[in-house]
């Protein structure tokens, strides 16, 4: 059953400034319970913001440390769920109904990446 | 069109243990449950490519289901009034709710339990739970037990009229039924994943599918269970035996054991999960059941960086542990394996003396397989090859009958 690393990506700059709703936050914490006993959800968090965040690059055998905020990009990862799914469909069903807990006025990208077993 | 049915269906595998459970409250019979959630899976299939999939598909499924199946009763109701049958009493008949979580969590408990109801054949439990529990196709439990589709269907078919016909209750067992019935439960769950964590039969030493829909049930049940130290006893167990499985097995499909492991092939994530499954498990004031027992015996092998750091001491004691709480053969030859290393090769050859005069090893590969590896240990190197060679005709498993004979030519050179 392969395993899949949802990352799931935001716009800092245009995400509501008073963050995730009580609401959200309730049909989210809903939700985790639920992919948790289904046996679906292995592991999840939310990530603190790209101002807290460094970038280390290696490149031409020398390091170069950044740290956030990163003012070039537009949308930033701020979770991730490691979800373990019978096939693509069942990924994506799971995946929409993480995106649906978001109100409308949200945009949230949550990018599917099947983990490499072998 | 393709993209809505596969959606479809994606839902439906997803919500069909939930959708049968709740259906099979009102209805009080899995097989008329199972059909009424396939036929609402089919009207999906019909509706949702014109209407588009509804905002909360699951619901949806489990409204329609629930709906045929009140007006199933209500229809069988009018039918045994007008023959003046005094028949169920269906007054408690529930008007579709909106979906509480709780109460379905309850229901899917309640399936989980007839399921694995005790009228029922192992075998008959397993395709049972596998097909209800799990989603598994007819075809997909076939194919991971080498039976053929037929048999399954069959079996499955024998399994529903069995509980019928026994008129098992639709309910999660209380008092001092529980815990039999319980043990019942985490039974099947252990044997689908032994099945594909060291298959009896067949070619291929491992079939991981089995142990990741085994792993799914465990922790589903952990899920629904969450008082039960068992439960997660079992869920520890098996995230820590399915976080070696990679590391099991050489590029050409040969098993390794324990020491020749390449521990970085090791599953953290699993590992992890196997922890905090542990700890859950350890109830205070209770003595650990076996199935907690056999996970910390991982944990041990799981702590080690290296095989020579293991703890073998602590892993004897625990077989000890286990070999009380759960008497076994199997036990006393792995606590023997365990003194070996803890105290060397003779202390546990005397162990499997009195095991090799037990007529229920008599057919056990896995005895000569351990006493050829002892006396091997000891220099007694005529003996072990008796033991290798002995125990390569009594495996039913190719790969492992392939290493065992190596097992046997190496000590004779």
């Amino acid at each position: 059953m392969p395993r899949y690393l949802t990352m799931v990506r935001v716009d800092e700059n245009n995400a509501p400034a008073e963050g995730p709703s009580q609401g959200l936050m309730e049909r989210m914490g809903a939700l985790i319970e639920e992919m948790t006993k289904a046996g679906v959800l292995l592991d999840t968090a939310g990530l603190t913001p790209t101002s807290q965040g460094t970038r280390v690059t290696w490149s031409n055998g020398e390091f170069t440390v950044t740290d956030g905020p990163f003012t070039e990009t537009k949308e930033v990862v701020g979770g991730y769920a490691l979800i373990q799914a019978k096939d693509k469909a069942e990924i994506l069903e799971w995946t929409k109904r993480f995106l649906a807990v978001h109100e409308s006025y949200w945009t949230v990208t949550s990018e599917i990446r099947e983990i490499a077993e072998n | 069109m393709t993209a809505t049915n596969s959606a479809v269906e994606a839902v439906y595998r997803i919500e069909s243990a939930r959708i049968i459970a709740g259906t099979a409250r009102i209805v009080r019979d899995v097989a008329i449950a199972e059909e009424i959630a396939q036929d609402a899976l089919v009207a999906a299939l019909e509706q949702w490519p014109e209407t588009g999939v509804p905002e909360r598909p699951g619901a949806w499924l489990m409204t329609t289901a629930k709906r045929r199946a009140i007006d199933l009763v209500r229809r069988k109701e009018t039918y045994a009034r007008k023959l003046a049958e005094v028949g169920r009493s269906l007054e408690d008949v529930p008007a579709p709710e909106p979906a509480d979580p709780d109460a379905i969590d309850d229901d899917v408990l309640r399936l989980i339990f007839t399921s694995c109801h005790p009228v029922l054949s192992t075998e008959a439990r397993v395709a049972l739970t596998l097909r209800l529990i799990g989603g598994l196709s007819t075809d997909e439990i076939a194919r991971a037990f080498l039976a053929a589709e037929s048999t399954v269907a069959q079996r499955i078919v024998r399994a529903k009229r069995a509980l019928g016909r026994a008129n098992v209750p639709f309910e999660v067992p209380r008092g001092t039924d529980r815990d039999g019935r319980l043990g019942s439960v985490l039974e099947v769950v252990y044997l689908v994943f032994n099945e594909g964590y060291a298959a009896t039969a067949g070619d291929d030493w491992l079939r991981p599918a089995l142990c990741e829909d085994a792993l799914r049930l465990a922790r589903l049940l952990a899920g629904l269970m969450d008082r039960e130290p068992e439960v997660h006893g079992l869920a520890a167990l098996l995230e820590l035996q399915a976080s070696r499985i990679r590391a099991r097995t050489g590029p050409d499909g040969t098993p390794l054991l324990l020491e020749e492991q390449n521990r970085a092939r090791w599953d953290q994530l699993l590992i992890r999960r196997g922890f905090a499954a542990l700890e859950r498990a350890y109830a205070p004031g209770a003595a650990p059941g076996p199935y907690t027992l056999q996970a910390a015996i991982a944990a041990c092998h799981a702590r080690a960086v290296r095989y020579e750091a293991t703890d073998w001491r602590t892993v004897a004691t625990l077989y000890g542990h286990l070999a009380k709480a759960a008497p076994s053969p199997v036990v006393e030859l792995n606590r023997a394996v365990a003194v070996s290393m803890a105290e060397g090769p003779a202390a546990g050859l005397a162990l499997t003396d009195a095991l090799a005069r037990e007529p229920a090893m008599a057919g056990y590969h896995l005895l000569p397989s351990v006493r050829g590896d002892l006396l091997e240990r000891l220099g007694r190197d005529g003996e072990a090859r008796e033991a290798f060679v002995r125990a390569a005709e009594l495996t039913r498993n190719a790969r492992e009958r392939e290493l065992l004979l190596t097992r046997a030519h190496r000590v004779s050179r």
